[in-house]
This record gives structure tokens, C-alpha cells and sequence, in this order.
């Protein structure tokens, strides 16, 4: 749309049948609803050569003119004044709604995609209310802005808004400050990528104690007031603070991902980690209370302990696994976190960090023929960044890092019931300190 | 008649949209150079490439710059739109998927 509409240079768009909605509703929200946009069969990845010419040398399923015939009338069809025009509006959020009955609201949520397709707490005026009395922030501070994706319109939120969506998911007042802090980073659980991603949050601190928030036994399942509701609150903040997430519209997830029920949620055992905690890792002091915000999450591996003989060999297998393209998060219980101690001899995170930088690797020909890899980092390697620059002069078949260091992160949680552990491809989004929301 | 429920609008604030006018469009495309721009993403450059090999086969009279773009299409490139408008004459964008 820049090209056009900020450079002033004609131009038509191409996009493929199942980005129809998505892509004019983009094009209105940007003040330009007759942006000259067409429409080739989906999808285009995985198609040959021969077949993608077909499609651009076919008709449009959309409009069911030929695809090249419509590209040039848009680069040369006159502009009519609604062209010139454009559209402008606003819109406004009305603070309160109301119904007869409590059924009657549940179903008014339901119906304006609201919820999370379960019921909610309603954000009745008291509850709403004793959520605000949890901040001393005022309940109509602007708080953050959200989107979708980088290319849909940012929201705004405040205080309030952000309460009503706590109560929503069935926190307690006192978890507000947390959820605040969440909000605050702007990072979406609910972002609109293909890929269906979910979101992550680690918290860190004293506050993990003060709201009974579970590192242990069972800390990522459906045990605990707070790390469950709070990771809904997470959700449903980032839909209705975002402007929707709406399948085929605001939402284009292929697959959809059950972790967003619950955008995992959970305290790191700080107190049974041998190593330094995550908040403390990323420059907070470790008397403050923080939340690390991942996004991003989609797979995980997993396996029991370390064995004496073949753990590197076992750790490799797992990393290789990975998609190199998202960032690979180590969930471990803490037993797992001794093991890489006195099994593998990395006696700190940053040993830890480090040796899977350097141990997560693949043939350079592999590398960079993933899709995603195609898609995010080889356009970056052919303008000169570094290291994807180098890793782009490597030979098919030299053993290439999948990962820097700074991609890597550890966190530690889990009961001891067994030493076992995860890696989750979830990058880190942002920290955001608790106390700052108190 | 029983008192209404009354809650909380869950909601943000959605911002303005200020209407913007297309570009004006050309009378024709004959000697004009048209930039056929690749966003790299999911194919997008078999896409682009038969898209400028139609204008080649069918209007060969139009002059084509096949560009993509300098990075990933998440990040503004006005590098590359600032060549377009300085060096073309219109655009055809495209992704993949």
C-alpha cells in the first residue's frame, strides 16, 4: 500500500482467493477500500513453476477475470472520486452494554467474538471495580497498543479496559498488577499469523508467591487459579484489546492451536533452579516481580533426563527437530536442570545457553531451503545481516547454527516428580515489571 | 419489568481512519516501466517472475524491473519504494501463500 498511497506510484496488489477478506478489510482500515487488489488461485507455496504461470495467466476465482487483464486495467483505469476520496470514519467503543438476563449476555459475548468460545465471567460494574482497586494506575491510563499483525491497525487500551477482560477470564483482583504488566508490552496472544501461533508467559519474583502462582507440581496444566486465568486474561486482552481475532478475518491461523485456550501461564521454580532466574538473566534485579511474554509457540519436544553415553547425541536429535526458523525454549523441571550439571557439565545457564547454540545444527543446504527460513532470513543473509550473511556463504552441506545464543532461553519449572523436559519453539517477545503496575 | 444486567464493554479503542486517495493511474502502459516488486515470502518469486513474463509475451512494448524487496516484508522499505517512484512508473506487489 505505499507504494501507492505514500509514493504516489500506481499500483495493484496480487494476492492469492483466501486472503480476499482479510486483504480489503487491511485496505479500508487503511482509508484506501478501492485499493487495486487481485485475486490468483490458493495457494501459490508448494506449486511448480508451470503451475503458478497457469494461475497467473488464468482467471481470478475471485472476480473471474483473467488475472493479467485485471492487473492492467488497475494500473490504468481512471480514478473515480470515491478513488480520490478515500474513506474516513471513526468508530467508538461504547463504555457499557447491558441485557435482561445473565444467559442473554453470555450470548451477546458469544456472538461478537468476545470470548475464547467458553463461557466468561460477565464484567459486571462491581467486579470490574474490585479489579481497579488492585493499581494504582488510573482506570482511564492508556496502557498499550495492540495489533494483529504488524500490518493491521494498532488499538489502544487503558486500565479499565484491560480489567474488564481480567474479570472476564476469572482472575482474582489481586493478579491484576500481572496482567497489567502482560498488557503493557503490546504482545499479542491471539497474533493472526498462518501459522497459528499461541503466546507464553514466565513470571518472576515475589508476586509469584504473593497471588499462590504454581512453579511446581503440574504448573503448566489446568491446576492453578492464577497461572490459568491469567493466561486466559492474556487471551482474551489481546483479541478485544486488538480489534478481533475473527477466523478468515482478523485471525487467518490455518490449523488453529489449542495452547491459546490457555496462552501457558506459569512461575519459574526459582527456588529449586540451580541456575540464575530468567528475570535476573534479562537485567531485572531478583527482588522484582517480572513477566516474560513469549509468542510464537506452536511445537515442543520433549524426552526424560540425560543419559551418560548419548545425551549430546539425544539433545541434537531434539534441537534438529525444531523448526530452525522460531526460537527454541528449554523448559526444564528442575531435576532435568541438574542433570545438565553434573551429566553434561554445564554448570550455568549461559554454559547451557551456549552449548545449544553450538550443538543446533544442520547442513547449510537444508537450512536454508525451510520454508520459514526462505520466508524470514534469507531475504535478511542477502542484504549483508550478520551472521545470516556467512551462514549464507556455507557450503550445502557444512553443519551450520540453527540459532545465536541471544535466540536461546532456559526456564525452569516443574514439581521433581521425574526429570523430565521440553524444548518449545517460542521466541521471547518482552519483560514488563509487575511492580510498575502494583 | 426486571432491571437490565448492566457489565463492562470489553473492547479497546479502535484508531481513526483518515481516507487517503489512490495514485493517479496512467493513460498507458506503453513505454512505461512497471516494477514487478517480490515481498519473498512463500513462493513469491515464481509468482512475480510469471507475472513479468506475461507482460513480456503479451505487452512487450513495457519495459519490467523485477525487485525485491531489502529484507523481510514485516519491516517498511522505503529504500526500494523511493527507487520505484524516482525510476517507474507503476507497480505490481505480490506475495505468496
Amino acid at each position: 500500500m505505499s507504494i501507492d498511497l505514500k509514493y504516489g506510484v500506481p499500483t495493484v496488489c496480487l494476492h492469492t482467493s483466501m486472503f480476499t477478506t482479510v486483504t480489503k478489510s487491511v485496505v479500508r482500515m487503511n482509508g484506501a477500500p478501492h485499493m487495486r487488489q487481485v485475486y490468483l488461485p490458493h495457494p501459490v507455496m508448494g506449486k511448480t513453476p508451470e503451475e503458478i504461470r497457469a494461475f497467473v495467466f488464468g482467471i481470478s476465482p475471485v472476480s473471474g477475470k483473467a488475472v493479467m487483464q485485471e492487473v492492467v486495467e488497475g494500473l490504468t483505469r481512471a480514478l473515480d472520486d470515491e478513488d480520490r476520496k478515500g474513506l474516513t470514519f471513526a468508530r467508538t467503543t461504547p463504555r457499557l452494554c447491558e441485557s435482561a438476563t445473565e444467559e442473554q449476555l453470555q450470548q451477546q459475548f458469544h456472538d461478537n467474538n468476545w470470548t475464547d468460545k467458553l463461557p466468561v465471567v460477565l464484567p459486571t460494574l462491581e467486579r470490574v471495580a474490585a479489579m481497579l482497586k488492585h493499581t494504582s494506575r488510573k482506570a482511564d491510563e492508556v496502557v498499550g497498543h495492540h495489533a494483529a499483525t504488524h500490518f493491521r491497525e494498532v488499538w489502544q487500551c487503558t486500565v479499565e479496559q484491560v480489567a474488564v477482560n481480567a474479570v472476564m477470564a476469572g482472575a482474582r483482583p489481586e493478579y491484576f498488577p500481572v496482567i497489567l504488566a502482560i498488557a503493557s508490552t503490546g504482545a499479542s496472544a491471539r497474533g493472526s499469523s498462518t501459522s497459528s501461533m499461541a503466546g507464553m508467559v514466565v513470571v518472576n519474583g515475589p508476586v509469584r508467591k504473593e497471588i499462590n502462582m504454581n512453579a511446581g507440581i503440574g504448573a503448566m496444566g489446568p491446576y492453578n487459579q492464577a497461572n490459568a486465568t491469567i493466561g486466559r486474561a492474556f487471551g482474551l486482552l489481546s483479541q478485544n484489546l486488538q480489534g478481533g481475532s475473527v477466523p478468515g478475518d482478523t485471525f487467518m491461523g490455518s490449523m488453529g492451536n489449542a495452547l491459546a485456550y490457555a496462552s501457558p501461564t506459569f512461575a519459574e521454580n526459582e527456588e529449586r533452579s540451580p541456575f540464575e532466574p530468567l528475570h535476573v538473566q534479562r537485567g531485572f534485579k531478583a527482588e522484582q516481580s517480572v513477566v516474560s511474554v513469549f509468542i510464537g509457540m506452536r511445537h515442543m519436544a520433549f524426552t526424560l533426563g540425560l543419559r551418560h553415553a548419548h545425551w549430546k547425541d539425544h539433545v541434537r536429535n531434539l534441537l534438529r527437530g525444531m523448526d530452525p526458523n522460531e526460537s527454541p525454549t528449554l523448559l526444564l523441571d528442575p531435576i532435568a536442570a541438574r542433570l545438565f550439571i553434573d551429566v553434561g557439565g554445564l554448570k550455568t545457564k549461559k554454559d547451557l545457553i551456549n552449548w545449544v547454540a553450538e550443538n543446533g545444527r544442520m547442513p547449510a543446504g537444508e537450512y536454508w531451503d525451510y520454508q520459514l527460513i526462505q520466508n524470514y532470513q534469507y531475504p535478511r543473509a542477502t542484504f549483508g545481516e550478520e551472521p545470516l550473511a556467512s551462514k549464507l556463504r556455507a557450503a550445502p552441506d557444512e553443519m551450520i547454527p540453527m540459532w545465536t545464543p541471544e535466540q536461546v532461553n532456559v526456564v525452569v519449572v516443574g514439581g521433581e516428580t521425574n526429570g523430565y523436559w521440553r524444548i518449545a519453539g517460542a521466541r521471547l517477545a518482552a519483560t514488563a515489571c509487575v511492580d510498575d503496575w502494583r | 419489568m426486571s432491571t437490565p444486567i448492566v457489565v463492562h464493554n470489553p473492547l479497546g479503542y479502535p484508531p481513526k481512519v483518515a481516507g487517503k486517495a489512490l495514485a493517479p493511474r496512467l493513460d498507458t502502459l506503453n513505454g512505461r516501466t512497471i516494477y514487478i516488486v517480490d515481498c519473498r515470502f512463500d513462493d513469491s518469486d515464481i509468482l512475480l517472475k510469471s507475472v513479468q513474463a506475461w507482460f513480456t509475451e503479451h505487452l512487450p512494448e513495457v519495459k519490467t524491473v523485477y525487485k525485491p524487496i531489502s529484507s523481510v516484508y514485516t519491516k517498511d522499505d522505503p529504500a526500494t519504494w523511493q527507487e520505484i517512484k524516482e525510476k517507474g512508473d507503476a507497480a505490481v506487489i505480490g506475495v505468496g501463500h
